[in-house]
């Protein structure tokens, strides 16, 4: 039995140590946010993030999320209240098919977590995410949008 | 906001297959009623409203990221008079639609065409269903309907002031007869057309849900891997299993006639006990093949004396003979994989097919697509995960694919060359072109009934149908299909023989000592479209301005879907082949904008997976088989390599409707091409730019 903890809730499950993480996630836990998109850690839809940092999850042995603290998509909401980058998100209609972005918002709050005030070059260094449908213009502009409104709030 | 696919355990699904997302299909009898089960009745097939006033259209074309799911619904909005903000849509169903005579019209998505083929039918619906509205309420109020207006989800007795909601009055338009004829509105009366308007899907996509055909989950559900023969064509000869017999999770292992898949518990697990089988393949004749040697095959097309002629104005032999001077050009694009189902209706009967039921006992639910790009409108996959769910009896299976399954088993966009002779005359004007193009068939493989006489001219999309006016114009078509399937990918041949044509004008421009954009305007006079968007995308960029040392702009023009695009890039190289893309202006004329919200990402989405293929788009093969399996050796752009300045122009000039996904992208490539050239003086002929010493800065 492999006891980790997934968007604040405790879980213990009966799998082998090497079963990535994503899959734990999606047939296991029934948590569909995460995305299978390569299974390789090349493109990010199934970034989630283990003790606050963004992890490809297609790439991470269960065994290494052992007893730690997994975050994905659905824990992001506070009380009912949407996260700031998700806010940012709907505001300026980033998503297209859709199918990428648990991922890329996912690593979106990992970057603003470290980096309250992410230049250009530096959301180039952290978003390496793939988007097919190209979104990635609305993508920088709601970085820059949700680290406002970061400031903003915690000022 | 858009309805999400959770089915309960009543609505027990026999099958479902993802790939990426996905439909989800459903084997079962009987299938539950929309109207049944709808609490408010229906105004046309398209429209439920609440008593709370809260009004449901339905969409019946598959929402793969082009913001048809809100735009279509906006479209029955605008003459329904509802209020937009109550708003919420939902998919319909492919057994209402088998069992209501198709009322829902195409359900397929492609081509550009949701929009533009329905908005027609679906603005009447709405038109017909505020008459409907406006009658019931005049019948309670007993007066006449003349007197009476709907607008934002209220009618109004003009003369009194009286009151009612949609939603009071409802029930009784219900049960009233559709008028057989009416009246649209005049585009200047628009409220919703044309205004940008919040996508409806948008929300629950940032918030995780479960959406996508992969998403979905039933109880006791198995899951299917697939391994299918690496040499197109193959067939499986013997798969021996012994190294997993006893393994946990494991169901079945399910022998296709080209694949196998192993079933289990979940689909990690199924995934890699598919590994550990041992596979012997029949790969017929084709495990010779490489890129090289169907490269060869196609060339053959180019030579070949005896090819069909397509299009033959004038006497392009004469105009040689006349000629000043004699450009010849070869021209070059690869094989493309689509990296992400588009057509619910063509899954319905293709389940029905393979699962040996009638049309009325399946269904197939429309989920989020996730990508399309026009790989999901064939069905592969779903013959597919049907036969492996018949061969598991008792359980509903999730067919996925791995992404090495996908770019080893695609459709993929077809390899072509093309060789041009042109004249131009003293004057610099070009008055004889010859074109062979020798290309691989889209048509050959899905309606082979359009090739006729050897020419399929939809692989000549924008070379037999070009916009140029030229007095002698010849175009040769040699069909060349290697053993490769090859599909729609988003612009379809429109994306690949813009690329060839329009770098061909560069170099006569060129040739001729002309400037690139006045050159085609002279040739373009006869058409005033595609001379608006060339002017806009030349006075948007500043054509002819001047540019900072080193930077260079090129221009291209493409009509395609029923729109038109053209578009300009500003470049600058480095001796070391450096590309630094500046500045994309792209104009566009679809002639109504319903979203322009969505048509400006559609620009940005264009711009992303056009360039993608331009820089790095290339499936090559050895041994009859794909090289390229995953995105480390198949690259595709990201946020760092975004062009920072893209500027989507929309010039909608009206009176007609035309398509948005895909038309932005025709001019890409050549556009870009052409800035190359006048920023280094070096053609580009063939693509990718990888393969041509260039790399993005």
């Amino acid at each position: 039995m492999i006891e980790l903890t997934v968007n604040g809730k405790r879980h213990s499950v009966d799998v082998e140590a090497e079963m990535p993480l994503l899959w734990v996630l999606r047939d296991v836990l029934d948590v569909k946010g995460p995305k299978f998109g390569c299974g390789i850690a090349q493109c990010g839809a199934c970034t989630v993030h283990l003790n606050g940092e963004p992890v490809r999850s297609c790439s991470v042995p269960v065994s290494a999320a052992a007893d730690q603290k997994v975050l994905t998509i659905e824990g992001l909401a506070q009380r009912g209240q949407l996260h700031p980058v998700q806010k940012a998100w709907i505001d300026h209609e980033v998503p297209q098919c859709g199918y990428c972005q648990s991922g890329q918002i996912m690593a979106a709050v990992a970057l603003l977590g470290k980096n309250r005030d992410p230049s250009d070059k530096d959301i180039d260094a952290a978003m390496t995410n793939i988007c097919r449908c190209g979104t990635y213009a609305r993508i920088r502009t709601a970085i820059h949008a949700a680290a406002k409104t970061l400031k903003s709030t915690k000022a | 906001m858009s309805s999400s696919f959770r089915p309960s355990r009543r609505d027990f699904l026999k099958v479902s297959t993802a790939l990426g997302g996905g439909l989800a299909l459903e084997l079962t009898v009987p299938v539950r009623s929309l109207a049944a089960e709808a609490k408010a009745p229906e105004l046309t097939a398209w429209i439920v409203v609440n008593p709370d006033n809260s009004v449901v259209i339905r969409v019946a074309r598959s929402e793969m990221g082009q913001g048809s799911s809100t735009g279509l619904p906006m479209l029955v909005a605008e003459e329904l008079e509802c209020d937009w903000t109550k708003v919420r849509t939902e998919f319909v169903s492919t057994a209402e639609q088998v069992r209501r005579n198709r009322v829902w019209g195409s359900m397929a998505t492609g081509g550009s065409r949701s929009i533009r083929d329905s908005q027609e039918y679906l603005r009447q619906a709405g038109a017909a269903a505020r008459g409907m509205l406006i009658d019931a309420a005049a019948q309670r109020w007993k007066v006449p309907a003349s007197e009476c207006d709907a607008e934002n989800g209220v009618i109004t007795h003009t003369p009194s002031r009286r009151k009612l909601r949609f939603g009071q009055v409802a029930q009784g338009a219900s049960k009233l007869e559709p008028p057989k004829e009416v009246k649209l509105k005049d585009p200047r009366e628009w409220n919703l057309i044309g205004k940008p308007a919040r996508r409806l899907d948008i929300p629950d996509k940032v918030r995780g849900k479960p959406l996508f055909g992969i998403d979905v989950q039933l109880p006791g559900m198995a899951y299917a891997a697939i391994a299918q023969c690496p040499v197109f064509r193959g067939r499986l000869v013997t798969v021996a299993d012994e190294r997993i017999k006893g393994l946990r999770g494991l169901i079945k292992v399910v022998r296709l006639e080209d694949a196998v898949a192993v079933v289990a518990d979940n689909w990690w697990r199924a995934n890699r006990m598919l590994k550990l089988l041992a596979i012997e393949w029949d790969v017929g004749a084709n495990g010779g093949a490489s890129t090289e040697s169907i490269r060869e095959f196609v060339r053959f097309g180019l030579e070949d004396s005896s090819v069909p002629v397509a299009r033959n104005d004038g006497n392009v032999e004469t105009g040689f003979a006349q000629a000043a001077k004699i450009v010849e050009a070869e021209y070059y694009v690869p094989f493309l994989n689509h990296a992400p189902t588009q057509n619910a209706e063509s899954a319905h009967a293709t389940a029905a097919a393979v699962a040996g039921v009638p049309l009325e006992n399946v269904e197939v639910h429309l989920t989020q697509l996730g990508g399309g790009f026009g790989r999901r409108g064939f069905q592969d996959y779903t013959r597919q995960a049907v036969a492996i769910a018949k061969a598991v009896e008792g359980r509903p299976v999730k067919l996925l694919w791995s992404r090495e399954e996908d770019m080893q088993h695609d459709y993929y966009r077809p390899m072509t060359l093309m060789r041009f002779k042109a004249a131009l005359d003293s004057g610099g004007r070009l008055t004889a072109w010859r074109v062979r193009d020798a290309s691989h068939s889209i048509m050959a493989g899905v309606r082979p009934q359009e090739i006729k006489e050897g020419i399929d001219r939809h692989a000549l999309g924008g070379i037999v149908d070009m916009p140029y006016e030229v007095p002698n114009l010849r175009i040769e078509f040699a069909m060349r299909n290697s053993h490769v399937p090859v599909g729609f990918m988003r612009t379809v041949f429109h994306s690949q023989n813009p690329f060839m044509r329009e770098s061909f004008v560069d170099e006569l421009a060129h040739a001729a000592g002309k400037d690139p954009y006045e050159f085609r305007r002279a040739m373009l006079q006869g058409r005033p479209k595609d001379l608006g968007v060339l002017d806009a995308a030349a006075k948007s960029s500043g054509w002819g301005s001047p540019l900072p040392a080193g930077v260079h702009r090129g221009i291209a023009v493409q009509d395609s879907h029923g729109s038109y695009a053209a578009a300009v890039f500003e470049v600058s190289v480095s001796g070391a082949g450096e590309l630094d893309i500046r500045r994309v202006v792209v104009a566009v004329d679809p002639g109504y904008v319903v979203n322009p919200d969505s048509a400006e990402a559609q620009v940005q989405s264009c711009v992303a997976y056009g360039l993608t293929s331009v820089l790095w788009g290339e499936i090559t093969l050895k041994e009859g088989r794909v090289e390229q399996s995953n995105f480390h050796d198949y690259r595709i752009m990201r946020i760092a390599e975004m062009p920072r300045r893209i500027e989507a122009v929309l010039v909608p000039s009206g009176g007609f409707w035309g398509g948005l996904g895909e038309t932005p992208l025709a001019p890409l490539a050549p556009a870009l091409c052409n800035a190359i050239f006048a920023a280094t003086g070096k053609r580009i002929r063939s693509l990718p730019l990888k393969n041509q010493g260039l790399r993005l800065a």
